[in-house]
């Protein structure tokens, strides 16, 4: 009896699961959770006015020189040293960020000490601080009479007014990006997968490799990413240090201002145009390789 | 009895409301330096209108890179009035912006230029450098600070000074180009505006010589200390005229033109020149130049319309995109 019961039992739940199977595709189609039309609908809408019109109307706008007049500009030998230094510089920056945020954020939820309320006020100060004020900030440090360029001056290294400077004011205004991202991910982690890590022979250089910098490279580039991201687009802090010089420390928002300055819209736009699309592509780069990360994990 | 105190209390107090009416608010555009003109310009017009009048005016100052502020105006700032680094930049206002005629600089003596300045050099106290003229600051070895045409308004003033001289002691436009190009290859920053550039050289000890308006050259030898800085005026330079207009099309809509007409007219008056030349401008007014004459001293100046064909033609050949100040970049 158990013998003919056994296939009936096994096979009533093989097509009821089938069912379900095909049920729950339904579903998901569906969603489980209510108000996927509302939501999306709000936020396509929100997308488009906030980001989607604003951007369009840059590509609308420098689409009205032609596309000699948009290459003129747009790819000129000068334009594309600028796009070599905003890009470069921003990169740079987001690395030493990357470096240095990953500490801060390490020490801030790793250890406890007095004034740690007040490291981690100071940490969010780039976010507050107008970045004129940065910018004339740093350059008062770091030109060739000032607080720290004049000791670094006669060793022959120049940081105000040159690209260098440019690096320096980026990392500034970064580094709340990394330090931010990285810390609730760092707290969710828990001192407990160290010490497990630990009891099963783990060195400190083997448990970081191997446990902590898997668990936050995600959260680590998300930072490093927005912090390029805020880099590329900077003027107020970087203008003031820059220098300011063709070819060597003249960054791409200058030039949009300098076609500006021309009353040369369509010139400034097909420079912004540019630096959005390429923009785009690596942020979109950053996205995939955070996808690929994390399947790398879950697998 | 009480009714005929309140009444009177009344009209006491109505009376000179009504008579002074609400007061009359404009809005200045202006250009980076001159913020200390404007301020002592603005307290001698409220009290000069008030006197003739009977009516308040409030004057509000926005200040900018001039380009800045004509953009500003022609994309729907609403000024009453402008008073910009050049004229180039309200030509633009009247061409692209359709906002007053294209002849406005007909509509007041003098170019529609109140005060002039010049372009002087600022070096440091006892001149190490020995710079005397424009020659001096091609040397090897001399760092030259000065502002970025494509942005700057003084600038520009700055380029067609060096580019005047060069041009009348070695004759031809290669040698004068040949001279810019020299000269900008003594220059280690290009900050984006004139103010910025003054700091550049005062307070970041940049270079060993500031190219600058003369107004600014004065007030930063007085702010920072007369025992830093020597101001040094070159054998040539060139007449900078700030000009000045009514927008039309927003006085009128503000219903403030016959206000904002006396205020610039004011501009002209004894008094107005005499607060311009005390800010370190020069001032039209023959008296009143008379008596600053030991601070601005004579120098033979280049004209803007007939050395250079007026600021449209000095734009597209020197400053537009590709133009000889590009050239110097690119080597192109």
């Amino acid at each position: 009896m158990a013998s003919v019961a056994l296939p009936m039992v096994a096979s009533a739940p093989d097509s009821r699961q089938a069912l379900g199977m095909r049920l729950g595709i339904l579903q998901r189609q569906r969603s489980i959770i209510p108000g996927f039309g509302v939501t999306m609908g709000i936020t396509v809408f929100a997308l488009s006015v906030i980001v989607l019109i604003p951007l369009s109307a840059v590509f609308i706008t420098s689409a009205g020189l032609g596309w000699d007049g948009f290459a003129a500009t747009a790819f000129s030998r000068r334009a594309l040293a600028a796009y070599r230094l905003s890009f470069g510089a921003a990169a740079a920056a987001a690395a030493i960020n990357a470096v240095f945020g990953l500490i801060t954020a390490w020490v801030l939820v790793r250890y406890d000490f007095t004034g740690k309320r007040l490291v981690s006020a100071l940490v969010d100060l780039p976010f507050a601080l107008p970045t004129a004020v940065a910018g004339i900030a740093l350059t008062a440090l770091y030109a060739p009479n000032g607080w720290i360029g004049r000791w670094l001056a006669p060793l022959g290294i120049d940081i105000g007014f040159t690209p260098r400077g440019v690096v320096v004011a980026l990392i500034f205004v970064g580094l709340p990006f990394v330090v931010r991202t990285v810390e609730p991910v760092l707290a969710d982690l828990g001192a407990d997968v160290e010490e497990a890590a630990a009891t099963l022979g783990a060195s400190r250089l083997q448990t970081f490799v191997h446990v902590i910098l898997p668990a936050i490279s995600p959260a680590l580039l998300t930072g490093c990413a927005l912090a390029f991201a805020r880099a590329v687009g900077e003027y107020g802090s970087v203008i003031f240090i820059a220098g300011n010089m063709p070819f060597r420390s003249e960054i791409a928002p200058l030039l949009i201002v300098v076609q500006l300055e021309q009353y040369n819209t369509g010139g400034a736009t097909a420079i912004a145009a540019t630096m959005l699309v390429i923009s785009f592509v690596l942020l979109f780069g950053i996205n995939l390789l955070q996808g690929w990360q994390r399947r790398l994990r879950t697998t | 009895m009480h009714h005929i105190i309140a009444l009177a209390v009344a009209i006491v107090l109505a009376v000179p409301t009504l008579a002074a009416g609400a007061p009359v608010a404009l809005l200045n555009a202006s250009y980076d330096p001159t913020r200390e003109l404007y301020k002592d310009i603005n307290a001698g017009f409220a009290a000069d209108w008030k006197a003739r009048t009977g009516t308040d005016v409030v004057i509000n100052q926005s200040h900018g890179g001039s380009g800045k502020q004509a953009r500003s105006v022609i994309d729907g700032l609403e000024a009453d009035v402008v008073t910009l680094a050049l004229a180039y930049d309200i030509d633009e206002i009247a061409r692209r912006g359709k906002l007053l005629p294209l002849n406005w600089q007909t509509r007041l003596p003098y170019n529609a230029a109140p005060y002039y300045s010049t372009i002087v050099f600022l070096v440091r106290k006892g001149n190490p450098k020995g710079i005397r003229d424009w020659d001096d600051l091609v040397k090897p070895g001399v760092k030259v600070i000065t502002p970025n045409p494509k942005t700057s308004g003084g600038a520009r003033w700055n380029f067609l000074a060096a580019w005047g001289y060069a041009q009348k002691k070695y004759g031809s436009p290669a040698a004068a180009q040949a001279y810019v190009t020299k000269l900008f290859r003594n220059v280690p920053v290009l900050d984006s505006g004139a103010r910025g550039a003054t700091v550049s050289f005062a307070e970041r000890g940049l270079g060993d010589v500031l190219i600058s308006w003369e107004n600014e050259a004065l007030l930063a030898s007085r702010e920072l200390g007369a025992d830093r800085f020597e101001i040094v005026v070159p054998s040539v330079s060139i007449r900078a005229e700030p000009p000045v207009a009514v927008i039309d099309k927003v006085a009128d809509r503000h219903g403030t033109r016959a206000v904002a007409e006396a205020y610039l007219r004011y501009l002209y008056t004894p008094a107005a020149q005499e607060i311009i030349a005390r800010d370190g401008y020069r001032p039209r007014d023959r008296a009143v130049a008379a008596r600053y004459a030991n601070r601005f001293p004579d120098v033979q100046l280049f004209e803007i319309d007939r050395n250079f064909g007026g600021w449209q033609k000095a734009q597209a050949r020197f400053f537009a995109d590709g133009g000889i100040f590009d050239m110097i970049y690119t080597g192109e």
